[in-house]
């Protein structure tokens, strides 16, 4: 494409780019409502959620790839497969750790981040591996969409539509919500904090594995994609206030959109880097999150 | 026999090299004193409870500028490590005051800091017509003589006591800080930040000149891994990776003890090094499957690390945490 007849086509390259953002974004509020649930419920923060997808992308790697189980197959046995991981994250590391200092819960998920980096490493070797999936590439006058994107677009949002069906419309949901707003209060009203602490972690872990479904389509898995992720993810759900889901939600498009915006004009790199230094700028601003009620 | 201890290991260690100065073994002793300094640098404003993930930025912002200023300014290393060091602490007084000034604690205080950690791994990464991206980047050889001016040195021996006297240095600052009126206030803030405020303690400065002096010893060993390594890169100097290391060796060791952080860079490098040499290069990953077992076992069942355990148990009293 040439810029001819003195019309620049400058600003299709940025619709493309903002197209581009919007889709990305639909995937980090993925990955964000899953560890703002996990934090807004049991008050932890699994430094290694970015982890779990990494094992998840695994497991959609090896069944897809060497085993030949049908792409939807896999996909819902990894959901399972991660979710059970998030149920065993919370039994073994952050239920003994329950009434422990919050940075000792934040510490020991970093020991799993690293726990998991290194069993990937040992398991599957440093190699970049992929599907070998060639997704087809739409074209809309000039501008190019990503198909893999727009699917993990549209999924991410069902994922999300599901999920806040499930915490505004079912007995658990509700306990769920109540645990998140009153810690002390709900185990006196008769609720099983355990059984919730479960389900709400096999739910993130859920998540997690939906986020790794997509993302294998778009990204070489390796055993440190992780850090690809997990610090993006971190910062939306902190700029959209921790355990705030609307918040969330928000935060990754704004941050999707400086990435995508800013990687046009620059490096991929540069793009985050804008995006960082965005992130502290706002803590300056509104400390408690975008959305944040003044108290 | 406790005021003579200090003395006797440090005269040790002086006298070491004397008697025995393999190459390797030499070589492994300079690495732990480095990391040693490293992970108490970040344990003096660890051990108040102000966690911080952005450590592994000013390790790297110490690291890169010191190289940089040299290769591209000619600058001798003992202008470029304060100017790094400056660089440092003004980058962790961006951070820490809003974080202080808005009441930015606990997990919220770890991830804000993280995103640091990133920023500096990404510029890095990012602007690699300059430091040579994710390539790594090596600061220039001197010329025959002018080692001392670019503060490099072929020989092991200088460099082991080097190492050992920023060691020694940086145990006595973390001693000094333990036992000055800060460490009182910054104790009383970490109970209740509220309550401290209200009896007078000026939370936001307290905190503010303890960030300063970890950002800039941090820093600082950073430049000193750059000057022994002469090879930098940006994951091996910052990022997450190189701030949850500094994080789990503290812990492991124990970082409401003097000597808890250096236990830790023991333990960890001779880990590492042991499982190298054992399984070659089958290891590979290996020694993070421990580290990570390890950092959650002793989370769970050892927060106040090995060393910590051991004092308890000598001095008969439980310290608490």
């Amino acid at each position: 494409m040439t810029v001819s007849g003195g019309r620049p086509m400058f600003d299709i390259y940025l619709l493309e780019a903002a197209i581009n953002g919007i889709l990305l974004g639909g995937v980090l509020a993925l990955l964000a409502l899953g560890l703002n649930l996990i934090f807004g419920v049991i008050d932890v923060v699994w430094i290694c959620y970015a982890e779990l997808i990494m094992m998840g992308m695994y497991g959609m790697f090896y069944m897809v790839s060497v085993y030949h189980v049908p792409f939807l197959i896999a996909a819902v046995l990894t959901v399972l497969l991660v979710a059970a991981l998030g149920v065993l994250l919370h039994l073994i590391v952050i239920a003994p750790l329950l009434n422990a200092a919050p940075i000792n819960q934040l510490l020991a998920t970093g020991g799993v981040l690293a726990f998991l980096q290194a069993l990937a490493t040992v398991m599957f070797g440093i190699d970049f591996r992929n599907l070998g999936i060639r997704m087809p590439v739409i074209e809309i006058s000039d501008m190019y969409i990503s198909y893999a994107r727009l699917l993990a677009f549209g999924t991410a949002l069902a994922g999300m539509v599901a999920v806040y069906l499930f915490l505004s419309r079912t007995y658990t949901g509700t306990a769920i919500r109540a645990i998140a707003q009153d810690r002390q209060i709900m185990p006196l009203m008769g609720v099983d904090t355990r059984k919730i602490y479960l389900v709400t972690s096999a739910i993130g872990g859920g998540l997690a594995g939906l986020a790794s479904c997509l993302l294998v389509l778009q990204y070489d898995v390796h055993p440190f994609i992780g850090l690809t992720f997990g610090p993006i993810t971190f910062m939306i759900c902190v700029l959209g206030g921790l355990g705030n889901m609307v918040g969330g939600f928000v935060a990754a498009f704004v941050f999707a959109e400086i990435i995508s915006i800013a990687g046009l004009y620059m490096d991929l790199e540069w793009g985050y880097v804008f995006a960082f230094v965005f992130f502290i700028v706002m803590m300056f601003i509104r400390p408690r999150g975008l959305l944040a009620r003044r108290t | 026999m406790n005021r003579a201890l200090p003395w006797i290991t440090g005269a040790v260690l002086i006298a070491l090299p004397f008697v025995y100065k393999a190459p390797y073994p030499m070589h492994l002793m300079v690495v732990v004193l480095i990391w040693a300094f490293a992970y108490t640098s970040w344990s003096v404003m660890g051990r108040f409870g102000l966690v911080s993930l952005g450590h592994g930025g000013f390790f790297g912002v110490g690291a890169y500028s010191t190289a940089l200023l040299w290769n591209y300014f000619h600058l001798s290393p003992w202008f470029g490590v304060p100017i790094g060091m400056v660089l440092a602490v003004v980058l962790a007084l961006v951070v820490a005051y809003p974080c202080s000034r808005f009441r930015i604690t606990g997990h919220y205080f770890a991830l804000v800091t993280l995103a640091l950690s990133a920023i500096v791994l990404q510029v890095a990464t990012a602007s690699r017509d300059i430091t040579g991206g994710s390539l790594g980047y090596t600061p220039e050889r001197a010329h025959a003589g002018g080692g001392l001016i670019a503060f490099q040195f072929t020989d092991k021996l200088t460099w082991y006591f080097i190492a050992l006297g920023v060691w020694a240095i940086g145990l006595f600052i973390r001693w000094k800080v333990d036992h000055s009126m800060i460490a009182y206030a910054l104790e009383a803030i970490a109970e209740d930040e509220d309550a401290a405020g209200a009896a007078g303690v000026n939370v936001t400065s307290e905190k503010l000149k303890v960030t300063a002096l970890s950002a800039a010893m941090t820093a600082f060993a950073g430049a000193l891994y750059c000057q022994y390594q002469m090879f930098i890169s940006p994951d091996t100097v910052s990022g997450i990776s190189v701030s949850l290391q500094m994080v789990f060796a503290a812990v492991v060791g124990g970082i409401y003890v003097l000597p808890g952080p250096t236990v830790g860079a023991i333990i960890t490098i001779l880990l590492a090094e042991g499982l190298r040499i054992f399984f070659g290069t089958r290891a590979l990953g290996w020694d993070n499957l421990v580290y990570g077992t390890l950092l959650v076992v002793f989370i769970i069942f050892l927060p106040q690390g090995l060393v910590g355990v051991a004092w308890n148990k000598l001095t008969g009293r439980r310290q608490s945490a």
